[in-house]
């Protein structure tokens, strides 16, 4: 993977195969320049013994091949620029996935394109599931909640809509430049 | 500033064009977008594409992702499907080939040859 956000678009579908309704992105960046990049679902979870093995790259729920990378790159890469990686997860309830490391560090993987990434989320889960998205910096917080604009737009219109893609483009944009904006991205 | 009143319009302005989008004879176009894809760079391809659709104003086009087929090395690789057709699929696709993908093939119906798995050396 060559950027963070790149992690979060793939981690994110484990939360939507999971069947979550709602997947929450957390990011927030310290003064220290250490960012939490957290991600919570209220998918079906995973049962301790998955839990523990998932880590590990020979894991996988897939049947057609034995590996899976996602979650055991992200949890190299968070660890090499001086960070952690948690996972909690309670059957039926859901997960959350944790990963820090320090922006200042020289392994640290850059931001990359997020709000393209978020776009790419919500247009290719365009009806289910939500997003909400809360950022934070030393700069500034806010958030962006999918579940507003459904309410705004109507339940019926899927967000791969051109005109509503071209809106949520530049809503999020607009939004994550706020937060993160020459400190972040 | 975008703000939530906007949706309103485009709400307004957009309701009748989705019958056509769930319209059997709609194009669609699949990208691969499981670890292997996303590394390899589908996400700037998946948003070429919906910028294209944008651009072009075309009512009968489906972009949507699946997972992994098990043939990372051709990743970003993506399915078009026009309607009667058998599916083209494309390899290393870059996000500088989408307008020719989408003006060729979708619009046009002839698939881009060298773009394809077929015209694949390896």
């Amino acid at each position: 993977m060559r950027d963070l956000s790149l992690h979060l678009l793939d981690l994110a579908q484990n939360s939507i195969t999971a069947g979550a309704s709602l997947v929450t992105v957390r990011l927030t960046l310290e003064d220290s320049g250490m960012l939490t990049m957290q991600l919570e679902d209220n998918g079906k979870g995973m049962s301790p013994e998955l839990l523990q093995r998932v880590t590990s790259p020979f894991a996988t729920t897939r049947t057609t091949r034995k590996v899976g990378l996602g979650i055991p790159m992200m949890k190299e890469n968070a660890e090499k620029a001086g960070g952690t990686f948690t996972l909690e997860s309670e059957e039926g309830k859901g997960t959350v996935l944790t990963a820090s490391m320090d922006t200042k560090n020289i392994d640290c993987l850059p931001m990359g394109d997020l709000s393209g990434t978020l776009l790419s989320l919500m247009l290719t889960n365009p009806l289910y599931p939500d997003f909400l998205i809360e950022g934070k910096s030393p700069q500034g917080e806010g958030t962006f909640d999918t579940r507003e604009v459904r309410a705004a737009l109507g339940s019926d219109i899927p967000f791969n809509e051109p005109s509503v893609a071209a809106w949520l483009k530049e809503a999020l944009d607009e939004e994550m430049k706020s937060i993160f904006g020459g400190v972040l991205i | 500033m975008k703000s939530l009143a906007d949706l309103e319009a485009i709400r307004a302005r957009t309701l009748e064009n989705i019958n056509m989008r769930k319209d059997e004879n709609a194009a669609r176009v699949v990208i691969g977008m499981a670890t292997c894809g996303i590394a390899a760079g589908a996400r700037p391809v998946m948003l070429a594409f919906m910028e294209e659709i944008q651009k072009r104003n075309l009512q009968h086009v489906t972009v949507s992702q699946t997972g992994c087929i098990g043939m990372c090395r051709y990743e970003p690789m993506l399915d078009v499907i026009l309607p009667g057709q058998e599916k083209v699929t494309y390899i290393h696709v870059k996000p500088e080939m989408v307008p020719r993908i989408v003006s060729e093939h979708i619009v046009n119906g002839h698939p881009v040859e060298e773009y394809t798995i077929g015209a694949a050396k390896d």
